[in-house]
């Protein structure tokens, strides 16, 4: 996956994650491009689009837009279910997401991904995993540490 | 579960967010944000020391503030303070601004590293997995020459955790992807693959994302994971849904890892090992029946995940496209989506079914869905489904079934969405011309893309019609009445204009003799339109009125009006003033044999690759046109074939004097002539822009050069090559000894040999007669570009040849770089007083350069994959010519020079070969591969090689040999 982009319906960006290097310029201009394309899509249409030379999976949960660039051997329908998965995990640890949760916590949305995926592959797939991991990482939150 | 902002809770950042998100303008937004940020400036450079909780929580503002599209240009420093801080969410904190914000800042990085490197080392794997996630997210080159070596130890070591098992696999994988020179192979990466039967699926799933990377850059390295995936595969396959507890998905057993175990095989053949494949292709039938199982759940996400193995597995099968058995059931499946109510499903199976068009087990299968496709081309709401339906007609698309679907894409254009209309044009045209089995349906076609989306007709497409008119003489009578027919219509498009113009003012006459269509009515609707067309047409239209007075000069009176009124010779634009005076002092001046010549019929044009195509190929990457690039053959016919047409203008340059035309408007010189012009660029465009005109009037200011007798050639030249001269260069492509040439006369043979980029010939002359040649003399010459490319010498060879006699002549050759063309060998002596004058092609082809290359089957299959750009692969089908016996094949490969390997294809009836061509400048490296269908008599040979040029001409002389 070359990057994640979350953004509302009113074209907000609400998260971004790049697997590629790119100048913050070059990004800018391809989540202007690619909030403006989706966003002119009507709701019933294929949830995959060919941008550039990337493969563009997308799916809308509620007022939120979940947006992957894969590459072009990589398989879309498991990105769509890379990005359900996600959805699933931030239900989870938010009990009942919504757009406000992971715009007063982005930090934990983007730690949630990290546990997720890395370096745009599937780390661990394990709902339980992952939240596991999160779960003790808060545990050590106000642990003095002693190093 | 821990609910938001418990404990660490950032009241201020909530509170500023808050505040944005009130913010009713983007002005307040921005004062509110300059406010903060000057806030924070302050307290980061206030005397008094901050807490790691307040320096936390200005550097997580700081971080939103960025992520609201704002620039940040401090807090870095104190955002690495925080790396080093003993609290956990302060460090966390300080990664994540580091991970989002990195900053190349030499100062900063070593800090940063530092850190990383203290957490790395500190045992805990929590801490362990923050950096490696820090290192995977910035993946710069400093963090890899920092940490590549370590994160190897981290992820083979006995006592290292799961979690950071998975992220070092991944904080590799991009580390080696940004920088591979760093990451070094060695002892770790054998037990890398290893991992693949991990107990821990998470560990699993993770490294195999980096074992495919790995694998494929250096398949050989990692060639013993294709068992282990297999094995590992079928465990899943063969696993019942609730086996793999928290890794299935929606009752679907581990999805993502085996859609990546599927993508991992496909960086492989498929296995040699039978027990290996016997069980992969178990696996790949399970997987093929399961989707004919009824469904487990009815949500979405099950059938998603379900059908992601299915397609990977479909992907695995077109892969390997060796196992015509799972090839039709993929294409059965995939029918079966084509009318899915899931539009997903119909964008994916029209996507995949396209590759398996061009796979020739399942292409008949392909058409079978033919009507399906085209139904979807009409009936998808989805524009991007639209666009999938029409790549997958075009690549379904053959000889049997080309009339249904250009129809259809025809009419489908006039609909069609605006984003897509260039490139069906291009596919029409394309598909026209390869399949036209009778030009005027050709002709039709164009003509009618031209009328529907005349905006979208590129130069390309209109000036392709025009080579072929041209070179087709069984077509212009039609073209010339079709287009003028095209032309009554009151609104036609300015290509339209152009086409007319030019075919009539070449092929008017055809159709003169009909009263409704007589030179003046001609001319009337052409010269109707002119005031509507750009200055470009215009120009065009100008030489189309030229032409006519040649044609029919009882329209000349008309004309030279038209060209003599103001808005012609004193037109603004220097072009069009330029043409009118120049035509118009042509045509009073010039005799009507001097009119004739200048303004004779154009000649066949060279053939060259279809402009058309080679704009597709631009326009979309690989895969849009492998599949028209198989039948080049085909091609070839359609445009009067380059070699025939060339043949056909030798043979009338040898007839009659050569044209003189050719000398007086320099441009076509060489075409007729040589029938071996490097195609440079497109002719067309030269004749139609600048050439035309220029040269036209450089003839008629320069009157001597008008007036002057057309000069003759003289007999002492070369005479130009012999008609056969192809055939002969043909015959020792694979060979290099035989007898070149034999007439009543003389007899030429040959004995040659090559190594490295140098060459020696031997040419032994013969005189066959018992008279003896005197002024015998031969030249060798290498024409054009080729003086560049070949060094050719020679010694002279005695002046007489007795009757009976031989004479030898040694001819040194070195290769300096690629080349096409064959130097040219002139023979020239005197016979009984008579001039012989002999002309051939020397059959030195750039193949004669090859070293032969052995190698295994796993790097014949990475090199042939490193070479899958467009352009560096040329193709052809064709027919067998001779009979298909795998003795004289064989031989036939290794006289090409290349070596042969054996057990390389998946197919024992295949041939693949491989060589390196050796030349001064480089060394190009050449892959071949032969797929002889014996049932169908047919060839198709792919060529890969690092330099466009070298495909292209190797495929051509080896198309040649069977």
């Amino acid at each position: 996956m070359q990057f994640m982009l979350l953004f509302s319906r009113q074209g907000k960006l609400r998260l971004q994650k790049w697997y590629v290097p790119l100048s913050d310029k070059e990004r800018k201009k391809i989540s202007r491009d690619l909030v403006q394309t989706i966003l002119a899509r009507k709701p019933k249409m294929c949830s995959f689009l060919e941008w550039r030379d990337l493969k563009i999976v997308y799916k809308r949960y509620a007022s939120l837009y979940f947006c992957c660039a894969v590459e072009d051997q990589d398989n879309e329908l498991i990105t769509l279910e890379i990005i359900h998965r996600y959805v699933e995990l931030l239900d989870k640890y938010f009990g009942s997401v919504c757009e406000l949760d992971i715009i007063f916590n982005f930090e934990k949305a983007y730690f949630i991904l990290d546990e997720f995926l890395l370096g745009g592959e599937a780390q661990e797939t394990s709902k339980k995993n992952v939240l596991k991991a999160i779960e003790q990482a808060d545990l050590l939150q106000e642990v003095r540490l002693l190093v | 579960m821990p609910a938001v902002s418990k404990g660490d809770g950032m009241r201020g950042l909530a509170v500023f967010i808050s505040d944005i998100r009130n913010c009713k303008s983007k002005e307040a937004e921005i004062k509110r944000i300059n406010k903060e940020l000057a806030n924070i400036r302050s307290k980061f450079k206030g005397d008094k020391a901050l807490d790691g909780y307040s320096k936390k929580k200005y550097v997580c503002k700081l971080l939103f503030i960025f992520l609201l599209g704002h620039d940040i240009d401090f807090g870095h420093m104190e955002a690495v303070n925080l790396l080093s801080s003993n609290k956990y969410t302060e460090k966390q904190i300080g990664y994540l601004f580091i991970s989002v914000l990195v900053n190349s800042n030499s100062e900063l990085i070593r800090l940063i590293n530092n850190a990383i490197k203290n957490d790395l080392s500190s045992r805990n794997p929590t801490f362990m997995c923050l950096a490696l996630h820090c290192i995977a997210n910035v993946g710069s080159r400093e963090m890899a020459e920092a940490f590549a070596g370590e994160i190897p130890r981290i992820l083979v070591a006995g006592d290292t955790m799961d979690s950071v098992k998975q992220s070092a696999a991944l904080c590799l994988l991009r580390l080696y992807k940004a920088s591979p020179d760093l990451v070094l192979m060695g002892e770790w990466t054998s037990r890398v693959v290893h991992l693949l039967n991990d107990q821990h699926m998470g560990v699993v799933t993770a490294a195999i994302s980096l074992i495919t990377c790995l694998s494929s850059k250096n398949p050989d390295e990692f060639k013993t994971c294709v068992s282990l995936a297999v094995s590992r595969l079928s465990r899943i396959v063969s696993s019942a849904s609730t086996d793999l507890q928290d890794y299935t998905y929606y009752f679907v057993p581990a999805p993502w890892l085996s859609c990546k175990l599927l993508r991992l095989l496909q960086c492989y053949p498929p296995p040699e090992d039978g027990a290996v494949k016997g069980r992969l292709v178990e696996c790949l039938e399970t997987i093929l029946n399961k989707a004919q199982e009824p469904p487990k759940s009815k949500k979405v996400q099950h059938s998603n995940a379900k059908n992601a193995i299915l397609f990977e597995a479909i992907s695995l099968i077109i892969h390997y496209d060796s196992e015509p058995n799972l090839l039709v059931r993929a294409c059965n499946q995939l029918g079966q989506f084509l009318q899915h109510r899931e539009t997903n499903l119909r964008y994916l199976a029209l996507e995949s079914m396209c590759t398996l068009a061009s796979s020739e087990f399942s292409h008949e299968a392909v058409k079978t869905h033919i009507e399906t496709v085209i139904n979807a081309l009409k009936t998808e709401r989805d524009v991007s489904v639209r666009q999938r339906a029409a790549d997958l007609l075009y690549a379904m698309c053959d000889r049997s079934n080309a009339k249904q679907i250009v129809a259809e894409m025809l009419s489908y254009l006039e609909t069609a969405d605006y984003s897509i209309r260039e490139e069906m044009v291009l596919k029409v045209a394309i598909l026209a011309e390869k399949y036209a089995v009778d030009y005027s349906w050709y002709v039709d076609t164009i003509l009618n893309l031209i009328r529907i989306a005349g905006d979208y007709v590129s130069e390309e497409v209109w000036y392709r019609v025009i080579q072929i008119v041209i070179n087709r003489d069984d077509v212009q009578g039609y073209a010339a009445k079709t287009v003028f027919e095209a032309l009554q219509a009151p609104a036609c498009h300015e290509n339209m204009v152009k086409v007319g113009g030019y075919i009539l003012g070449e092929f008017g006459n055809l159709i003169a003799g009909d009263p409704r269509s007589s030179p003046l009515v001609q001319f009337n609707l052409l010269h109707s339109k002119f005031h509507l067309c750009s200055v470009p047409t215009r120009a065009l239209l100008l030489s189309a009125y030229i032409k006519f007075i040649n044609l029919f000069p009882e329209t000349k009176a008309t004309i030279q009006e038209v060209l003599r009124s103001d808005s012609q010779i004193r037109n603004s634009d220097v072009e069009l003033q330029q043409r009118a005076v120049e035509y118009l002092k042509l045509s009073s001046i010039a005799s009507t044999d001097v009119l004739a010549t200048v303004l004779e019929e154009m000649p066949p044009f060279p053939e060259r690759e279809s402009s058309i195509l080679a704009k597709l190929k631009k326009k979309k990457g690989p895969g849009a046109v492998t599949v028209e690039l198989e039948d080049g053959k085909e091609r070839g016919e359609l445009n009067g074939g380059g070699d025939r047409g060339g043949d056909a203008a030798i043979a009338a340059s040898n007839a009659s004097t050569p044209s003189p035309s050719a000398d007086l408007l320099g441009l076509r010189s060489t075409a007729p002539v040589s029938g071996t012009t490097p195609s440079a660029g497109s002719l067309l465009v030269d004749v139609f822009s600048e050439a035309g005109p220029s040269a036209t009037s450089a003839g008629v200011n320069d009157d001597g050069f008008l007036s002057s007798a057309p000069p003759t050639v003289a007999s002492e030249d070369p005479a130009p090559p012999l008609p056969e001269s192809d055939e002969l260069l043909n015959k020792f492509v694979c060979k290099n000894n035989g007898v070149l040439f034999e007439n009543q006369l003389l007899q030429i043979g040959i004995k040659s040999e090559y190594r490295q980029n140098l060459g020696r010939m031997y040419l032994f002359y013969g005189n066959k007669t018992s008279v003896q040649f005197v002024s015998f003399n031969t030249t060798v010459s290498c024409p054009g570009e080729l003086q560049s490319q070949l060094n050719v010498q020679t010694k002279t060879v005695e002046p007489l040849v007795e009757g009976g006699a031989q004479v030898q002549q040694v001819i040194n050759i070195e290769c300096l770089t690629d080349f096409i063309d064959a130097p040219l060998l002139n023979i020239k002596f005197r016979y009984g007083g008579a001039l012989q004058n002999i002309s051939l092609k020397l059959p030195v082809t750039i193949n004669k350069f090859f070293q032969p290359t052995e190698m295994a089957a796993a790097d014949f299959f990475q090199r042939w994959k490193q070479l899958s750009q467009p352009q560096q692969e040329a193709q052809k089908i064709f027919k067998a010519s001779h009979g298909m016996d795998t003795e004289v094949l064989k031989a036939k490969l290794l006289g090409l020079g290349t070596a042969l390997l054996e057990n390389v294809d998946p197919n024992p009836e295949n041939y693949v070969c491989a060589g390196v061509i050796q030349t001064k400048a480089q060394q190009v490296g050449c892959l071949l591969r032969l797929e002889p269908n014996a049932q169908a008599q047919m060839y198709r040979l792919t060529l890969r090689s690092s330099k466009d040029t070298v495909s292209q001409r190797v495929c051509d002389l080896l198309a040649e040999q069977f």
